[in-house]
């Protein structure tokens, strides 16, 4: 059974559809990359599997021992952010408190496992640094670190390179691709970066108002839409796959 | 000396340690609360509540209340939860909404006051909700026991949820997305931001409360960089500007609300110095 399952799924606002007859579904240890254009419907999706939003029509189910609230989640920076005054560790904590319960302080064990997973993401040294202080690619592995503080299954990345320099976002890739092939954490990614979708992704879903593709990368390159995309950002397969 | 004499006689009277009390237990409040709320970007909450309280109030007046907490209290608790829980789906931004119910409260209160008032000098009394300039020093037994009760209510709940309060400020969707409530928690915030300003207005008057909620908070945010210590150094630094204030303005008898302010700026512009150096 699959971790999670959409099932002609049909998202908007307000009344307004912005993609309709979504249907897909993600086993463990997928690494599924979701790509389209601004407006397809991308963050919307995003909020509809994180259970913020409801769809208006379809259904969003999750299985195989994930239950909805267990998606880790790395967001985009918002503004509010950039002049937040936060050691790194307290952020990594926060992941936390969905663990907590009715308890008001994270246990012994708890922290442990926040010193585990800063460790995993090469930030241990960082820990008592300021998050504002910090390079972008800092600042997302310290995001990263609290998502898997938050969930350890699954993860749902959204453009997690946005912003950051061609080493650091290939650094990024790098570590997103460890997570996925060495501990067997599911990935979803949202990205603009077709090449590097179809570099490290195992299932692409291409969406617009309506979903273009859905399957395998092997599938996706053979496709027309993929094709065009794959050579329209100077192709990056390059015998990676 | 002199000085010293002065201040040890004025101790001495029953209201002027009721001030004190209060004006710490105010300022230990609103600062705990002011980090969130101006990282919230909420810096002019502050000044919004109190406008509805100040027309609460006017209200609580023509209605001939003995007690306008039991008006003054709620209506502003409303007021705290229509504008920080509808958050991002209002149809009215924050900003906005703000504004709009800030102008409108103080209008409609300055309004009720000069048709129905029963006192004689209305300017008067309004002044003195305004910039709260005497009524800290002539506090009553129950103003004073509802101040301690409610602040320690206010710590409590902040020392409890502190970890939810940090969690919801820095990323509200992540935190909802993981399975915590955090609509919820920013009703608690509200609440607690209601009472808080409420309470502050017998210390500072309604126009002057922002600067008791945002000066500590943003002058710890220029010298420390976790939210721990800005919380802790926001509260050292607002209890003792309140404390200096009250105290300098029974020596030289200004108004107590704009002196505190006055502290305020100052050790805002120390602090700001300081973080300058230290980058």
């Amino acid at each position: 059974m699959a971790q999670l399952i959409c099932d002609d799924v049909t998202l908007g606002y307000e009344g307004k559809t912005v993609t309709e007859h979504l249907s897909f579904s993600v086993n463990a240890g997928d690494y599924l990359c979701i790509v389209g254009e601004n407006g397809a419907g991308k963050s919307t999706l995003i909020k509809a599997l994180l259970g913020l939003k409801s769809p208006m029509s379809g259904s969003i189910s999750t299985g195989d021992g994930l239950k909805a609230r267990e998606i880790g989640y790395l967001p985009q920076q918002t503004e509010v952010q950039k002049d937040f005054p936060a050691c790194v560790r307290e952020i990594v904590m926060s992941g936390l408190l969905n663990k907590c319960g009715l308890r008001p302080f994270y246990s012994k064990e708890q922290k442990a496992l926040a010193e585990k997973q800063m460790e995993r993401m090469n930030i241990t040294s960082l820990s008592k640094r300021c998050y504002r202080e910090l390079s972008g690619g800092q600042q997302q592995r310290v995001l990263l670190a609290r998502a898997l503080c938050a969930a350890e299954k699954m993860l749902l990345l959204d453009e997690p390179v946005a912003g950051l320099d061609p080493k650091v976002t290939k650094e990024m890739y790098e570590l997103i691709n460890k997570l996925n092939r060495e501990d067997g954490i599911t990935v979803i990614m949202v990205s603009h970066d077709i090449s590097a979708a179809v570099k490290y992704a195992s299932h692409i879903l291409h969406i617009s108002h309506t979903p273009l593709f859905f399957g395998t990368k092997e599938d996706y390159i053979k496709t027309d839409i993929g094709r065009t995309f794959t050579e329209n950002t100077g192709g990056g397969v390059d015998g990676n796959a | 000396m002199e000085m010293l004499e002065k201040l040890s006689s004025y101790m001495q009277y029953e209201f002027v340690q009721n001030a004190l009390i209060v004006g710490v237990l105010i300022a230990l409040c609103s600062s705990l609360l002011g980090v969130t709320l101006v990282l919230k970007r909420f810096s002019f909450i502050g000044d919004g509540l109190s406008h509805v309280a100040f027309g609460a109030m006017a209200v609580a007046g023509i209605v001939g209340l003995t007690n306008e907490m039991i008006l003054v209290l709620p209506i502003t608790v409303i007021a705290a939860v229509v504008l920080l829980a509808t958050g991002q789906n209002a149809k009215i931004k924050g900003d906005a909404s703000l504004a709009m119910l800030s102008v409108a409260s103080l209008g409609i209160g300055y309004l009720l006051l000069n048709v129905f008032s029963s006192s004689g000098n209305v300017s008067g009394d309004v002044c003195t909700t305004l910039f709260g300039s005497t009524s800290i020093l002539t506090l009553s037994k129950f103003d004073v026991w509802l101040c301690i009760a409610m602040s320690i209510i206010v710590i409590l709940v902040f020392i409890f949820f502190y970890n939810r309060i940090f969690a919801v400020t820095f990323d509200e969707t992540f935190t909802t997305a993981t399975g915590t409530k955090a609509s919820l928690y920013n009703l608690l915030i509200a609440v607690i931001t209601a009472v808080i300003i409420v309470l502050a207005m017998n210390l500072v008057g309604s126009l002057l409360i922002s600067a008791l909620v945002i000066f500590p908070a943003l002058s710890a945010m220029r010298v420390f960089k976790s939210f721990k210590s800005v919380v802790i150094c926001s509260a050292a630094v607002s209890v003792i500007c309140s404390l200096t204030g009250i105290l300098v303005s029974i020596l030289w008898s200004t108004p107590v609300g704009s002196t505190i302010v006055a502290i305020d700026i100052v050790v805002f512009i120390v602090f700001a110095l300081i973080g300058r150096k230290g980058k």
